[in-house]
């Protein structure tokens, strides 16, 4: 999959404007398939991790987005087309506080035709957007998607500051500076309960937050 | 490029000079200290050389471009320096339209006026205007909690990082009788500051023993401080010739540039140190944030400014 010719300038546009500090923590950049998780606070989460991702990862790695923010216009083409977004369908697509997808079993099936064999992820698995100081419990979907693909490598990151550079319910940006902390990958156990397993999985995520 | 002014040339020739024995001297240092101790501090030395090179050639570049260049060029600085500023204060969520406004209106504002030359308004847009007008605005957001805390500090980053930062380009707004109206006055305050800053931490590194101020700056010492403060002063005194200044002048106007320049440093770090971080930022290798090199310019600036104005403009 190539890249789109504007998705270098992006990506370049957005780490300026997020000002962001990428470390990798006991870990380091690779195309491998994987997914990418992290805490969401706000609409450039994606944008930032994927423009902080080296050039030849970011072009194999393709975010999940709710299909009702990035489904027009503008915003349709840039998450279609240089994104690459894999648009999921929310319930009621006015009320944010509806995150589960409509049908979970189509979303999953959905995602893992977009991954194919080689393709990478961006999901956060709160399923919305939080406030920026708590990470809210995850969404079961990254524990359906190891189901299905035994061995899926998922790599945790957090997200420093981007609640404050554009909040929940502002339109107009400030320019704060974030931080960016990718940790050592984690799989699904053989066995593991789901509880468990996400309980985990956020633990992951909370962890690189002071690092 | 129009006709540039020989004596600007001499002096950015200088600096062209300065920065090539700098690069030697790191260079040789490099070879002939082995010891590993003292390694890190001769690969910080040595970034810090190559982060001079470039910052003296978009400099440069700017000045150059004449008024346009340097505005251009103080306006992203104070735009960089106020997200410094900001990231590191304990902000709330009510807080985010009224930053708005001081990121894109008050500073781009503040460095217009600096252009169309309106000195009236550019001397009290921030301390008369935006003061009134984020404490409004914070109230309008209905967020009581610390709020003279967050409408303070918000009016003390855009005093530091705009309003004193811009007064360095506003010297080109300055008319001397007898004295060519381009950018020298703005290159001899960067030079001198800037050398303060450098011959500071050069005396500090290899005479510092007795600390000035253990607690806020702990690199900070008596040895640096006298040593650069005087060699700086001397520097800037036998520059004299591209100011309107005679030799005595001078050495007062740099004293006067060196003694802010250190209340800047001062200042900006008992910030850092209640924050808990070491610089403000990352954007220049081996020194840090933009506010890491802009301190002492941002204190340094406005009293340079009013030097001149009071005893050299009309």
């Amino acid at each position: 999959m190539s890249a789109h010719p504007l998705a270098g300038v992006i990506a370049a546009g957005a780490r300026l404007i997020s000002g962001v500090q990428v470390q990798w923590v006991d870990s380091a950049p690779d195309a491998r398939q994987a997914v990418y998780f992290a805490n969401h606070s706000s609409h450039l989460d994606f944008v930032v991790l994927w423009s902080s991702l080296p050039a030849e990862v970011r072009a194999l790695t393709r975010p999940v987005a709710a299909q009702d923010y990035w489904s027009a216009g503008f915003r349709k083409a840039l998450a279609v087309n240089v994104f690459r977004a894999v648009l999921v369908a929310r319930h009621a697509a006015t009320c944010e506080a509806q995150q589960e997808p409509a049908d979970p079993h189509l979303a999953i099936e959905h995602m893992l035709q977009a991954m194919g064999e080689r393709e990478s992820l961006i999901l956060f698995p709160e399923g919305t957007r939080g406030t920026g100081d708590e990470v809210a419990a995850f969404k079961s979907g990254l524990y359906y998607l190891c189901q299905q693909r035994p061995g899926l490598r998922l790599v945790p990151a957090y997200l420093n500051n981007l609640n404050r550079i554009l909040p929940k319910g502002e339109v107009l940006p400030v320019p704060f500076l974030s931080r960016l902390t990718f940790g050592p990958a984690i799989t699904l156990d053989a066995g593991e309960s789901k509880p468990a397993f996400l309980l985990r999985a956020r633990e992951a995520v909370c962890r690189l937050k002071d690092l | 490029m129009k006709n540039l002014d020989p004596q600007l040339v001499w002096a950015l020739s200088g600096v062209l000079g300065l920065l090539t024995i700098s690069s030697l001297i790191g260079w040789m240092i490099k070879l002939a200290v082995k010891k590993p101790e003292a390694q890190a501090t001769i690969r910080n030395l040595n970034s810090r050389i190559a982060a001079w090179w470039v910052m003296s050639a978009i400099f440069g570049l700017t000045m150059v471009l004449g008024q346009i260049g340097s505005l251009v060029l103080f306006g992203l600085m104070s735009l960089l320096a106020l997200r410094e500023y900001v990231t590191l204060l304990p902000t709330r969520r009510a807080d985010h339209r009224t930053l708005f406004w001081s990121f894109f209106i008050f500073t781009p504002l503040q460095y217009v006026l600096i252009g169309i030359h309106w000195y009236g308004m550019f001397a009290i847009l921030i301390p008369v205007y935006a003061f009134l007008f984020v404490p409004t605005r914070l109230a309008i957001a209905g967020d009581t909690e610390l709020f003279l805390e967050r409408a303070s500090a918000i009016q003390w980053g855009l005093m530091v990082c705009v309003y004193c930062l811009s007064y360095a380009p506003a010297l080109l707004m300055l008319q001397i009788p007898g004295y060519a109206p381009d950018a020298k006055l703005l290159l001899y305050l960067v030079l001198v500051d800037q050398l303060s800053d450098v011959l500071q931490y050069v005396w500090g590194k290899l005479l510092g023993k007795h600390k000035i101020a253990p607690v806020v700056s702990p690199n900070k010492t008596w040895e640096g401080f006298i040593g650069g403060v005087a060699t700086a002063t001397l520097i800037g005194t036998a520059l004299w010739w591209m100011t309107p200044f005679r030799p005595w002048v001078a050495a007062v106007v740099s004293l006067s540039i060196t003694l802010m320049g250190f209340a800047g440093g001062l200042t900006m770090s008992a910030i850092k140190r209640d924050r808990g971080v070491k610089d403000y930022g990352t954007l220049i290798k081996g020194h840090g944030g933009i506010l890491d090199r802009m301190d002492s310019m941002c204190f340094a600036a406005p009293v340079f400014f009013h030097i001149v104005r009071y005893f050299y403009v009309r």
